[in-house]
């Protein structure tokens, strides 16, 4: 890892400022993430900026139906929260099945969604709820977020303040999960929302997105009938040492089929 | 360089550290404290698990500089004079060492474990708790039992 200057900062607006100041500088979060990609030396910025300090990132709460979490929430505490649990159980299942209790205790939401590695768990939880990101700047809707592999709308100088999920009728997560890291080769989030159904795919392909065939199959209920006679298309798959793209694309419709039967 | 401040095994210790110095490399090289191992380096192994403000991290993902004020346990602060810790004990009664390299983040995850589970633990929550905790010689099965026999220890019974 190269040097860096270390800014530890108090409020989002203290870290804006201090990355506008940077000649090319980086947040980090949890660093579970940031710290093994600068020790692999594919990131060595000129300032690290801590966020671990901002207090006002650290909100989890449920207002006008919606449950907010802010982007310092880690995965553990998302996992053990009373209030996540009452409110959308599926997502903290999905937190405290994040790689292993020490990860958890780091790492973090905005990180996570941040980073948008295509294995990621909460891009799928993200999208099929319909979630809404506010950033420093803006609130970005959820498909507009992840744009392609390790990319997303964020601009340098913004930040993830939180991620707002509207409160489901019925969800659930399905990770078909590597089992030395725990990422997901591939992992479906189906959410019924406003009686809406959805979902939320990721592992499968370079950009975490909405099953819209699967969807299209599901007719807007939480029926799975369809889902083996939906033809995926496999040339958009990962393939990888551990799945090929057939492999992937049979994943998809077994994790969205047990998401189903879990929904209900 | 910055100076650096926090508790260790309850001492206050201080040390001087450049931003990139990782927390493992200040416990080892500043303080001497080599009970903490590093494996791999890259976040997968948990050689490295020490206790952070109560919580188990892996020290080689944190810098030195994050840990500033913090309260930070190691391997070394678990035993007294009286004697090794219960998980400790339950490691070597259980033969759940071999070579021993693991064993260090081993116990610092198994106490966490305790923490959040409490003493009486199945093998199902040990292994599933244990899974970033890699032990290069394979000696799972006496892992798990000496977890299982450390937290019920712990909880006097
Ligand atoms: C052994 C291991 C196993 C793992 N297993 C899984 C798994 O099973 N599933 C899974 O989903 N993930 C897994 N992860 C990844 C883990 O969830 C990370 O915590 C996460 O990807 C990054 O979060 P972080 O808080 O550590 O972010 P960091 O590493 O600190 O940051 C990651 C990136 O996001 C940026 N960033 C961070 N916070 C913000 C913010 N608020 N606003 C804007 N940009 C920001 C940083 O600049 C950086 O580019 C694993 C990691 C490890 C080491
Ligand atoms: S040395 Fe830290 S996880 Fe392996
Ligand atoms: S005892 Fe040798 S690595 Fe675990």
């Amino acid at each position: 890892m190269y040097e860096f200057n270390y800014r530890k900062v108090d409020s989002v607006a203290a870290a804006v400022e201090a990355m506008q100041q940077a000649e090319d500088g980086k947040f980090v979060a949890g660093g579970q993430t940031m710290l093994p990609t600068m020790k692999h030396r594919l990131a060595s910025p000129s300032d690290l900026i801590d966020l671990g300090g901002v207090a006002e990132l650290t909100v989890v709460n449920v207002e006008d139906g919606n449950l907010t979490v802010g982007a310092m929430t880690t995965h553990a505490a998302v996992a053990a929260s009373a209030e996540v649990q009452r409110a959308i159980p599926a997502l903290a299942r999905l937190a405290g099945n994040i790689g292993d209790p020490a990860v958890r205790n780091r790492g973090t939401i905005g990180g996570s969604i941040a980073n948008h590695d295509p294995a990621a768990d909460y891009p799928a939880a993200v999208i099929a709820l319909g979630a809404t990101v506010q950033t420093s700047k803006r609130a970005i809707p959820a498909e507009e977020f992840f744009t392609g592999m390790f990319e997303t709308a964020l601009e340098e100088d913004e930040i993830v303040t939180s991620v707002s999920f509207p409160l489901p009728e019925a969800a659930a997560y399905m990770k078909f999960e590597n089992p030395a890291s725990r990422y997901a080769i591939v992992g479906v989030f189906v959410a019924k929302t406003g009686g809406e159904v959805r979902v939320g795919v990721t592992g499968a392909t370079a950009c975490a997105h909405r099953g819209l065939l699967l969807e299209e199959a599901m007719g807007g209920e939480l029926d799975a009938s369809g889902i083996d006679s939906v033809e995926l298309p496999v040339e958009q798959m990962n393939s990888d040492i551990h799945a090929s793209a057939e492999y992937r694309a049979h994943l998809v419709k077994v994790m969205t089929k047990r998401a189903v039967e879990a929904c209900r | 360089m910055s100076t650096v401040s926090m508790t260790v095994n309850g001492k206050a210790v201080c040390g001087e550290v450049e931003s990139r110095t990782l927390l493992v490399q200040f416990l080892r090289e500043n303080l001497g404290l080599t009970g903490t191992h590093v494996g791999c380096d890259t976040s997968q192994c948990g050689a490295c698990v020490i206790h952070v403000n109560g919580k188990s991290v892996k020290s080689c993902t944190m810098l030195a500089i994050q840990a500033d004020g913090a309260d930070v346990t190691t391997i070394e602060g678990l035993a007294d004079e009286a004697g090794l810790h219960p998980m400790q004990q339950a490691f070597m009664d259980n033969h759940g060492l071999q070579c021993g390299f693991c064993t260090p983040g081993m116990v610092m995850s198994a106490l966490d474990i305790v923490n959040r589970n409490g003493n009486e633990l199945d093998e199902s929550t040990v292994r599933k708790e244990l899974e970033g905790n890699i032990c290069r010689c394979t000696g799972y099965h006496n892992i798990v039992k000496a977890v299982q026999a450390g937290a019920k220890a712990m909880g006097g019974s």
